[in-house]
């Protein structure tokens, strides 16, 4: 390969006065590296910018109350435990999961494996413009068809977890579907092809072949999509509610930590009090949480990677 | 030799680019530099007879502000702060300001500090009153009204049967109030701690304790959200400004309040609110101005301004209750 590309250069020399070919590749290898390392040092930025004010919070508040208080009034009672904030989270995120995650994986293998070329030019479409469906439009239809239902059905706060949790499966659907199909069509079609031969009935092959043979990929999707449920903030902010009480009620009020930073921050909030540190160390606490699950995605795609040359 | 110089010559013009290049960048800052110094002391507000300085409640604070904003033009210019009534008095009665803002009746304590310092001529202006609206939805059939100790009982967080003055702890179920009511959670909706609305509520029915409120609430600085929430089922309550709560008797309902004084619940009205029959949650809303103030035209036609139909568009704007033409006219005749 390299050798290749040094005969390529060689030649290419040849044609061109030296100087004009290396300044116009100096340059290109400059704008590409300027556009990698920039997204690159935004992240840095991001990072810094959060832990610096985060830090601050940790001095006027004990990260271990933080991380283990299950108050959170950091207005009225100015006492700041994490844990309702986080449950909430775990809990909305989780329980989108459970609805988006089969969805979006029965989506992929159909479209994979089952589907006639017509359906699929027709279902792939609209998956993908499902994708691009902004968020503020997601709850603004939580608000007007689900919630009604919930309360009809469930007897449901107007405002309520169960809602965000419906709303924000449907959203990561596609996310699930794209990402899995991915991974199934990088598996060779020898592998399917070798199991059918063997007597095995389309869905084995798809149970026992090809998803163990894409897991690492489908795992990876299905992480990510989990991430994308932590850090969903607008469908939370305008369907979930603001109660902080440590609830596992479903039905009842509740916010995740994205949901309350979005809330607080649009208030009325003076730089250097505690509410406006907490802010950071929440954003931080997120920050964490969702590098850790994409660190995971990373590790279980290489730990699991099956290669085929 | 030749291919040499010719290097050189490159490399000199391109040096040459980058001198200018940087020669540019510094010309650009100094002015945009020079330009922003200058933009900053032109336009900040200088203190001159141009100038008033009010101060005072954050609750009136919306009306003077909003006032302000319509009335300030390049020639005159009344600037609006508030650091609590209280506060807001003791800056007045330094002379530090020219009026002051106020959510109650000055104190003779605080007339007693304005007469040392030779602040005199102090002069009381109605500018509004504020009435909060406690409201339930339009599907709630068992209240007919809610004394303020079970108002405080909804509100609290304090769980200790002596809360809420002997009344009891915090309950959140509507039976828990009443045992013909229903066994459904109270699902409340109320203003966030920024709100002046919030520090009244407090003040009125949590004995002015700010930690005694409840955070298991939706709180939204928009009342609109609020009306949409305690519009949404039959189990919710809220409270919020009269004239919001009044335009929105299409979906919610307002319930009348009893003070336990033996007068009975009475309902928010522009005249119960005015007469001060709708206790405690209903109170009057002033401008104290001193004479040395009031001989100045731009506070004279600040206040006039205040009155005028405009001025009291404003006043319902910020969701407080307008005066009536004979009140503006009692508050007219005290301008000089």
């Amino acid at each position: 390969m390299g050798r290749e590309t040094a005969r390529a250069r060689k030649v290419l020399a040849s044609l061109e006065p030296k100087w004009v070919w290396e300044r116009g590749e100096t340059l290109v290898r400059v704008v590409l590296f300027l556009a990698a390392a920039f997204a690159v040092l935004v992240t840095l930025a991001i990072f810094l910018a959060l832990i610096f004010d985060a830090v601050a919070f940790f001095e006027v508040v004990n990260p271990i109350d933080f991380y283990t208080g299950t108050v959170w009034s950091p207005d009225i009672r100015e006492v700041f435990g994490v844990l309702p904030l986080l449950a909430g989270t775990l809990i909305i995120a989780g329980g989108a999961c459970l609805i988006g995650i089969p969805l979006g994986l029965s989506a992929a293998i159909y479209l994979r494996e089952y589907a006639p070329a017509r359906v699929r030019e027709v279902v792939k479409p609209v998956l993908e413009v499902l994708a691009g469906i902004p968020t503020i439009v997601y709850g603004l239809f939580a608000l007007l068809a689900v919630a009604p239902l919930l309360r009809v059905w469930f007897g449901a706060s107007f405002f309520n977890g169960a809602n965000a949790i419906i709303v924000i499966g449907i959203l990561i659907i596609p996310l699930v579907s794209s990402l899995s199909e991915d991974a199934l069509t990088a598996v060779p079609v020898d592998l399917r092809d070798g199991a059918l031969a063997l007597g095995a009935t389309k869905l084995e092959a798809t149970t026992r072949v090809l998803l163990p043979a894409a897991l690492s990929g489908v795992g990876s999707s299905f992480i990510l999509a989990f991430s994308r449920a932590v850090g969903e903030t607008m469908i939370v902010l305008i369907v979930a509610g603001q109660n902080t009480d440590l609830t596992f009620n479903i039905f009842g009020q509740m916010t995740t930590l994205a949901g309350w930073a979005a809330k607080r921050t649009t208030g009325d909030v003076a730089v250097g009090e505690t509410v406006y540190l907490a802010l950071f160390a929440v954003g931080f606490t997120l920050f964490v949480v969702t590098l850790l699950l994409n660190l995971a995605s990373d590790a279980l795609r290489a730990r699991f990677r099956e290669a085929y040359e | 030799m030749s291919v040499g110089e010719e290097q050189t010559s490159i490399q000199r013009g391109s040096r040459r680019g980058r001198i200018g290049g940087t020669m540019i960048a510094i010309i650009l800052v100094t002015v945009i530099a020079v330009s922003g110094v200058a933009a900053y002391y032109l336009f900040i507000p200088r203190a001159g007879p141009d100038l008033v300085r009010i101060d005072g409640s954050s609750t009136v604070f919306p009306i003077t502000s909003s006032w302000a904003e319509e009335f300030n033009n390049a020639n005159r210019q009344v600037t609006v702060a508030f650091s609590g009534t209280g506060g807001g008095f003791a800056k007045f009665c330094r002379g530090e300001t020219d009026m002051n803002d106020a959510s109650r009746p000055i104190k003779q304590s605080e007339l007693d500090l304005c007469t040392q310092n030779g602040i005199t001529g102090i002069t009381e202006f109605l500018v509004a009153y504020d009435g909060l609206s406690i409201v339930v939805n339009k599907d709630n059939t068992w209240v007919q009204n809610l004394t303020v100790s079970q108002l405080c009982r909804i509100w609290t967080s304090n769980t200790s049967a002596g809360a809420c003055g002997g009344a009891g702890g915090r309950v959140t179920a509507w039976n828990q109030l009443d045992a013909s009511w229903p066994a459904q959670s109270i699902e409340l909706y109320g203003p966030g701690t920024d709100s002046g609305t919030f520090d009244y509520f407090v003040e009125a029915i949590l004995g002015n304790v700010k930690a005694e409120h409840t955070d298991q609430y939706l709180a939204s600085e928009d009342d609109n959200q609020l009306v949409q929430g305690v519009a949404s089922n039959a189990y919710t309550l809220g409270y919020f400004g009269y004239a919001y709560a009044v335009e929105n008797t299409a979906t919610i309902r307002i319930v009348p309040i009893d003070n336990e004084d033996g007068r009975g619940a009475i309902m928010p009205t522009h005249d119960t609110i005015r007469d001060g029959s709708y206790k405690p949650l209903g109170r009057p809303l002033f401008i104290y101005a001193s004479a040395a103030s009031l001989a100045r035209q731009i506070v004279q036609d600040f206040l006039r301004f205040g009155y005028t139909t405009r001025g009291m568009q404003l006043v319902d704007a910020t969701g407080y209750v307008s005066l009536i033409d004979a009140e503006i006219q009692a508050q007219l005749v005290k301008i000089p």
